[in-house]
């Protein structure tokens, strides 16, 4: 009886394993097909010929510069991150720690917006970003999405569960707000900065409603943003668009695997809290 | 400037030694204000800013690439509800999209992602392996999703019709630019890319529900379904209101599985809510009108959200009376 269960259980998580698996295993093959090969029915698991000539066109063409598109999501998303995971820390430690008036409407007012859909922001930051000059820069992709409620409330939370003893050892030897958070706040919270500089690069890296409409040139784009250029321009071209799909996939999912247990861990921490 | 701050202040620490320092200390005012600066300057920027902006754009005839703005009132609003006006039947369309989205993306992402974690809390070999691999999609983000499956699903060199015929099933659907079909293509992906997420969410709850509580169901003699009612999901109830609230919030945001997968197809039956948004603000920049769609659209999430909180403490007083 409890073999029979747990054979089910295999059985059900292998099949679940191979339809959460397969499309992005024939994604791969196909790139590495040839345009007629990848349009082929019944659609063939084994590349033959193998041919790179995919790779080879997106990364020559001047329309498509995928290498472009990467580097630019690149630096988007971890200039981001860095962002976030900088004012959220600094303003996370004055709610958590620091007595100041007005600290508890900063805190309701900042914690209230974590519930405002994004769908109200676009328009207006659209416009605002177009007063700044942003339009078709990264900088339109960094710094708006940096402002999340997100980062703040989970340092916060992280910030607030340190035991205060160390602080005030800390400040009872002479060192002031910066040195204490600097030296012992900062380091021994590590983990959370990791996981939150993590959820705020995948979260950029993934953007795509934003980059869409706010990065017009060819050269300016993000991954994300460019795949759908790419779709477009190339409806038919399967072997093109899943060698893009591809080059936007392999990073994400070998910084996944490298940081797994942070973003897992970071998800279910940013649920249970919220 | 703060080192000079903190210095001036009377340490009252150092002269009550073996006291405990007082919770307030004077001087932590502007150090505060320093800490909290950068941050409150991207905060009021790009979040409180324009949300002010946003409804003072909704009032007005706005386009981005004119110089004079006409306040207009409240007709940007009174348009969306005249059934004369160009963008009624357009913008209603994509309300409705969001809500037929919304209304059988969301039961599936609760019920399915919670069947999964239950699976998941077992103790077996390769739990985590498995995890991580359920979560994997969505690290990939809307964009190859959206152009993997829109490649799958194509109708005639798809490889999900090939294997719809190879068992026998009808393998000519159109699943992309026909309805209900492209429904179910819609929700089918996203609750294959998002599933993940949400089951992680329920994992972290079902590991904090205390053993003792099943050992003493048990001793009750109560059995599986029984012990799932009457533990896990009252336990469970802040997760699942939770969950319930972000999934309603990106399901009535979709956006990129309709612009990557559908576009929109059949003519505009899968064009969501914030895509004709989009559509009307930012490409052919109507932006007042947009704004107004968003206020519009908010308003009708606010007001949902607001049920399923009720809805929650409802069922949460009733099961605790």
């Amino acid at each position: 009886m409890r073999s029979a269960v747990r054979a089910l259980r295999y059985g059900l998580l292998v099949v679940l394993t191979a339809l959460f698996v397969s499309p992005l295993l024939f994604m791969l093959v196909t790139s590495f097909k040839t345009s007629q090969q990848a349009v082929e029915t019944p659609p063939t698991w084994w590349p033959d010929p193998f041919t790179l000539q995919a790779y080879d066109r997106i990364l020559q063409a001047a329309d498509t510069p995928v290498l472009r598109w990467f580097l630019n999501s690149m630096l988007a998303a971890a200039a981001n991150a860095l962002l976030v995971v900088a004012t959220s820390a600094l303003a996370a430690y004055a709610l958590a720690r620091l007595e100041f008036r007005g600290k508890r409407i900063v805190f309701a007012l900042i914690i209230s917006t974590l519930f405002v859909p994004p769908v109200i922001l676009v328009i207006p930051n659209y416009e605002i970003v177009g007063r700044l000059y942003w339009l078709d820069t990264l900088l339109a992709i960094i710094v708006p999405t940096a402002a999340g409620a997100f980062g703040v409330f989970f340092l916060r939370q992280f910030f607030a569960q340190l035991p205060r003893e160390l602080e005030e050892s800390a400040y009872l030897d002479g060192a002031n707000r910066w040195q204490i958070f600097f030296r012992i706040v900062l380091p021994l919270s590590k983990p959370a900065l990791a996981t939150l500089a993590l959820l705020s690069f995948l979260t950029n890296w993934n953007d795509f409603l934003w980059p869409v409409y706010v990065l017009f040139s060819p050269e300016n784009q993000t991954l994300q943003a460019g795949l759908s250029t790419l779709q477009s321009a190339n409806s038919v071209r399967y072997d093109l668009l899943m060698a893009g799909a591809v080059v936007a996939s392999v990073p994400v999912l070998l910084l996944y695997l490298v940081a797994q247990r942070f973003v897992i861990e970071g998800v279910s921490r940013s649920g249970l809290k919220g | 400037m703060t080192a000079t701050v903190t210095k001036a202040v009377p340490d009252p620490a150092r002269d009550r030694v073996g006291k405990p320092p007082p919770a307030r200390r004077r001087g932590d005012g502007l150090v505060a204000w320093v800490f909290l600066a950068p941050y409150l300057v991207l905060f009021t920027v790009f979040v409180l800013a324009p949300i002010v902006l946003g409804l003072w754009i909704s009032l007005h005839s706005w386009d981005f690439t004119l110089p004079n703005k006409p306040f207009v009132g409240l007709d940007n609003y009174t348009a969306l509800f005249d059934p004369g006006s160009v963008s009624f039947d357009p913008f209603w369309n994509s309300m409705q999209a969001t809500g037929i989205f919304t209304l059988f993306s969301v039961p599936l992402l609760i019920v399915v992602p919670l069947a999964v974690a239950m699976v998941m809390n077992q103790r077996f070999r390769g739990r985590n392996v498995f995890r991580a691999i359920y979560f994997a999609p969505y690290v990939l983000g809307v964009a190859v999703v959206g152009v993997m499956w829109r490649f799958l699903l194509d109708r005639n060199i798809g490889a999900v019709n090939s294997y719809l015929g190879a068992l026998g099933l009808p393998d000519d659907i159109a699943w992309l630019s026909s309805v209900p079909p492209a429904w179910v293509a819609l929700v089918g992906v996203t609750v294959w890319w998002t599933l993940g997420f949400n089951a992680v969410i329920y994992i972290a709850g079902l590991q904090d529900i205390p053993r003792e509580l099943y050992e003493a169901a048990t001793m009750d003699g109560a059995g599986w379904w029984a012990q799932f009612r009457n533990v896990t999901l009252p336990s469970l109830r802040p997760v699942t209101m939770f969950v319930t609230l972000i999934t309603i919030i990106s399901s009535a945001n979709m956006f990129g599985q309709s612009f990557l997968m559908t576009n929109g197809a059949p003519a505009r039956e899968t064009q969501t809510a914030i895509f004709y948004i989009a559509e009307t603000g930012l490409q052919n920049f109507q932006m007042g009108q947009a704004a107004a769609m968003s206020w519009i659209l908010t308003l009708a999430l606010m007001v949902l959200s607001v049920v399923v909180f009720a809805i929650f403490r409802l069922r949460g007083s009733l099961e605790s009376s």
